[in-house]
């Protein structure tokens, strides 16, 4: 790229040009998240971070309805003074977002009035409304997971006249696809009720750090403040009490590099006490640990453990030959703690007085506060509940299927859900009426023209921003979320021909083959001793962790799931780096700087 | 014979006059952060320091009756040619006059001591408010000095460096006597390192006390101290051993000598070594290692001339020697507003930060 600073922008959104063979992708999606003439004006950056890949109709639900639900929370609960919510739009098939700022000083002391008085409040009983929250989010996971999609018999059940229930099963088709939709905003709801003022924490204690210690790393940051008792590593720290078990039962010669879970499960079932054992001890870690998404919780294909279990299936054989060999460890929790408390002492000790040590103690110790819900919120909501909530979706598309409207269950998910509620109620009618669905006519076309948008979608290379580049960009939640800063700016700006750079998460230097996974579920063809590139990590991607050198990642911050795991297992990391994924391949030597977020192809 | 002017550089403060602050009056400044750290256990290079009082009869050998020392105390301050002159012949007098015998002696026992090969021969000075503290550099170091004659010699030339004209004429503008001065000089044995410069245990760009900025170039750090190389440089945290900054220089040249001496040499730096970092991570993380326990030692930022010794492999805390400590002096006189202070809910912090715009 030639031209100097001022030179370099970004294409505004008028100017994007269809993706060639998908040129019809806006029937995809609703009206309210199209480009409007007057969002050339406004900055604009790829959310690709929650959202890496083309959006299918129905997957958009994952940005309407959390947008819905945390604009809500800072712009009408608790009245942040200075933020409004975020405005999402598609194009060719991508997320793109923008945060709604507050800049009139009037109305800024007018907002922050309530700020105080309703945040304030939260902060102050904290514990207690956490402790309801996680009775709430569970009794909403209870919900959705009891929640059917009526069979629509010959004949109604005689209970339906004997209990004079007076309603017909055609009617919860309808009811029960809703309170699906309702359940997953209300989760939503809940998951951005807290989080907002979660990371506010977080925020502040940062830029504490950042001006005492203005050489501090992010990480260093952010490992005073990582709680030790995670639940994100449970998944994991099933797996290997499973591998364990295998050892002890007697029964690990059946889990092998590349064995098949069906094959496995076959084979325990006729290996007896040892094998039974197994199995219960395996159904017992299922349920809810298993539910652990091999995403983020924002795309219907990211199926969790529980979906397919080739992904913990692919841990077990290494987890099973440490336990042989001894050298499977338990997380080191006491040390892990011990670490993290000596990190802030030796901080607290450096600072310039004792006002500033009292003021530090009370940020840090308001962030281990709320860092319990920061931290473990994605189980319960993105992981737990979503697992359940695409579940479901998915026997709607089942019912679909077996009434002829789609071809599949699983093309479902090529609809929208306001699509879906019209196909619905033509099976329900159809049902009432004696007669045949229309829809198979009406939507099998559209489902195929679909599916092949969007693999011409996936082709197309999102710009990292749109529009006007802000003349400073120093919100700290940005920074935190997204990764995204004026450095992030410049750099998707003026891209370096030699180098790919990112925030170094996790420091060290190391130099690998890289494994360069675009989708999760190519999760098993990691090596040993290879270098993770990805777009993004989630909390099921632990396994993997054990065997690689570094990882890179195109999207995250210093509190990614990427930047925590890797920390722990000191390697180093690099997140945010925009483009790793499209400038490395997979073999490719590379040299991973976790200290100066520079990842180099050098061979 | 029991030493009259000198003293082992692990004795200085542990036995002499005894209190550490007296310790550095007879010794000089840099002899007893030496001492201090030779104690505490960390690697110095053996040595000796010839102490003031043996100064003092050098002084009064070359100006017997006082008369060009109060000559120069009464120069007003603006007359330059009078000072470079005065200080002029006072200098080479001091340079070129013999030595008493006893001390004589006792300078070339302790040389002998140390094996007598290659030394380094440098100026401890006594105050604050030494000229020798301002215009510490160079000329009052010298490297890679053999034989006894040669020690002599370069020992002289420290003490005559006091009244070079820069050193002379500062007294002169600030007002400070004649009668008063004094200056050790520190002999020790010369380390051949591979690699070798400087550590501040702040970062002397923002003042940050959680990170330790190092500076470092091949062979011996003069070449750095002299301005004659880019060093490579790492900044190191404290607390975490990341190293959260590193920049690898052009070094050109690097200083070396030879057991025969005399003096140190300049040769090119090979190519494929001028970009190569001079030092690897374990490395850096060792010298901030050790930077950290000095600055624990003496109980405030330290400015440390460090050398890396040998291309052997191994421990890298093991070859690490140190050359000098002094306190930072440049941020430690900033005054700093706290970052922030206490307030009455700990919340308070977080909405007063989000009642501002960002």
């Amino acid at each position: 790229m030639d031209g100097n600073a001022s030179a370099a922008r970004f294409p505004l959104p008028s100017e994007i040009a269809d993706a060639p063979g998908a040129e019809d992708w806006r029937s995809m999606y609703p009206y309210f998240t199209r480009f409007q003439p007057e969002d050339d004006q406004r900055f604009w950056f790829y959310n690709s971070m929650h959202f890496p890949e083309p959006m299918p109709a129905f997957d958009t639900v994952t940005a309407e309805i959390p947008y819905s639900a945390i604009g809500a929370n800072t712009a009408r609960v608790f009245v942040f003074p200075t933020t409004l919510g975020i405005e999402h739009r598609i194009v060719n098939g991508r997320v793109y977002i923008t945060a709604n700022p507050v800049t009139d000083p009037d109305e800024i002391g007018r907002r922050a009035a309530l700020f105080g008085e309703r945040a304030g409040y939260y902060y102050e009983h904290w514990d207690e409304l956490y402790q309801g929250w996680k009775t709430r989010i569970k009794a909403l996971i209870d919900e959705i997971t009891s929640i059917t999609v009526p069979e629509l018999p010959e004949f109604e059940d005689p209970s339906v006249v004997t209990g004079a229930t007076g309603v017909a099963q055609n009617h919860y088709v309808r009811e029960n696809f809703h309170r699906c939709l309702d359940l997953f905003s209300r989760m939503w709801h809940h998951h951005t009720e807290f989080l907002m003022l979660g990371y506010g924490a977080y925020v502040v204690f940062f830029q504490f750090c950042k001006q005492a210690f203005p050489e501090i790393s992010d990480q260093a940051v952010a490992r005073m403040v990582a709680g030790i008792d995670v639940i994100m590593y449970r998944p994991d720290d099933e797996l290997r009490g499973l591998a364990r078990l295998a050892v002890e039962a007697g029964v690990d010669d059946l889990f092998t590099e590349g064995c098949s879970p069906a094959a496995v499960l076959a084979a325990l079932a006729g290996r007896g006490e040892g094998g039974e054992r197994w199995l219960a001890a395996f159904e017992r870690a299922r349920e809810p640990w298993f539910n652990v998404s091999t995403g983020d919780g924002f795309y219907h294909h990211h199926r969790s453990w529980s979906d397919d279990l080739t992904v913990p299936f692919a841990a077990l054989p290494r987890y099973v030959a440490q336990v042989r060999d001894g050298s499977l460890a338990s997380r080191p929790t006491e040390a892990l703690r011990a670490e993290r408390d000596r990190i802030a002492s030796s901080y607290r000790d450096l600072l310039g007085s004792d006002e500033e040590r009292a003021a530090f103690d009370q940020m840090l110790g308001l962030c281990r506060v709320v860092f319990p819900y920061v931290e473990d919120h994605k189980f319960y909501c993105e992981h737990w509940f979503t697992t359940q909530f695409f579940g479901k979706i998915r026997q709607f598309g089942a019912l679909l299927a077996r009434s002829g409207v789609l071809a599949e269950a699983e093309d479902v998910f090529q609809l929208h859900h306001t699509e879906i509620d019209q196909a619905l109620s033509d099976v329900m009618l159809a049902w009432a009426a004696g007669s045949q669905p229309l829809g198979a006519a009406h939507f099998q076309p559209v489902v195929a023209s679909r599916k092949r948008m969007l693999a011409a979608l996936r082709d197309w290379s999102p710009p990292p921003a749109l529009g006007p580049v802000p003349e400073a960009l120093n919100d700290p939640a940005v920074h935190m979320l997204w990764g995204v800063t004026q450095q992030t700016i410049e750099a998707w700006l003026r891209p370096s021909e030699d180098a790919v750079r990112g925030c170094g998460a996790s420091s060290g230097v190391v130099e690998g083959p890289a494994r360069v996974l675009t989708d999760v579920n190519q999760i098993g063809e990691v090596r040993d001793g290879e270098i993770l590139v990805c777009p993004v990590t989630a909390p099921s991607w632990a396994p993997v962790f054990g065997k690689i050198k570094a990882a890179v990642s195109d999207i995250g911050g210093s509190m990614s799931h990427a930047a925590i795991v890797a920390r722990e297992y000191g390697m180093p990391a690099v997140v945010g780096t925009g483009d790793a994924t499209k400038r490395i391949s997979t073999g490719q030597l590379v040299r991973v700087d976790g200290d100066r977020g520079i990842v180099q192809v050098i061979g | 014979m029991t030493p009259r002017f000198t003293c082992g550089l692990a004795d200085v403060g542990a036995v002499g006059v005894g209190a550490a602050g007296a310790d550095a009056a007879r010794a000089g400044g840099k002899a007893a952060a030496l001492g201090e750290l030779a104690r505490a256990g960390m690697r110095v290079p053996s040595g000796f320091v010839i102490m003031v009082e043996a100064f003092g009869m050098a002084v009064q050998a070359a100006d017997p009756s006082g008369a060009l020392r109060a000559a120069l105390g009464a120069l007003p301050a603006g007359d330059l040619a009078g000072t470079a002159r005065v200080a002029g012949d006072l200098r080479a007098r001091v340079a070129a006059a013999a030595l008493p015998p006893e001390l004589a002696e006792e300078i070339t026992a302790g040389y002998r001591s140390l094996g007598a090969g290659a030394v380094a021969v440098r100026s401890s000075a006594t105050g604050e408010d030494s000229p020798e503290a301002s215009f510490a550099g160079l000329q009052d170091t010298y490297l890679a000095v053999c034989g006894a004659e040669a020690v002599l010699d370069r020992v002289r030339a420290c003490w005559a460096s006091l009244y070079n004209d820069e050193s002379a004429g500062y007294r002169r503008r600030q007002g400070i006597g004649e009668a008063g001065l004094a200056m050790a000089v520190v002999v020790q044995r010369m380390v051949r390192p591979r690699a070798a410069g400087v550590m501040f245990t702040r970062s002397p760009v923002t003042g940050d006390r959680s990170v330790v900025a190092i500076e470092g170039t091949w062979g011996l750090g003069s070449a750095l101290v002299a301005g004659e190389v880019t060093p490579d440089s790492f900044t190191v945290s404290k607390v975490t051993g990341e190293i959260t900054g590193r920049r690898t220089g052009a070094k050109l040249r690097s200083h070396s000598w030879e057991p025969n001496g005399p003096g140190i040499s300049a040769l090119p730096v090979p190519p494929a070594l001028q970009g190569a970092p001079c030092l690897t991570d374990e490395e850096a993380r060792a010298l901030a290692e050790l930077g950290r326990r000095v600055e624990g030692h003496f109980g405030a930022p330290q400015d440390i001339e460090w050398a890396l010794l040998g291309d052997t492999p191994g421990d890298a805390a093991e070859r690490i020697v140190l050359l000098q400590s002094r306190p930072e002096t440049v941020w430690a006189a900033r005054e700093r507003a706290p970052v922030a202070t206490p307030q009455p809910r700990a919340v308070d912090h977080v909405l007063a930060r989000f009642r501002k715009a960002p």
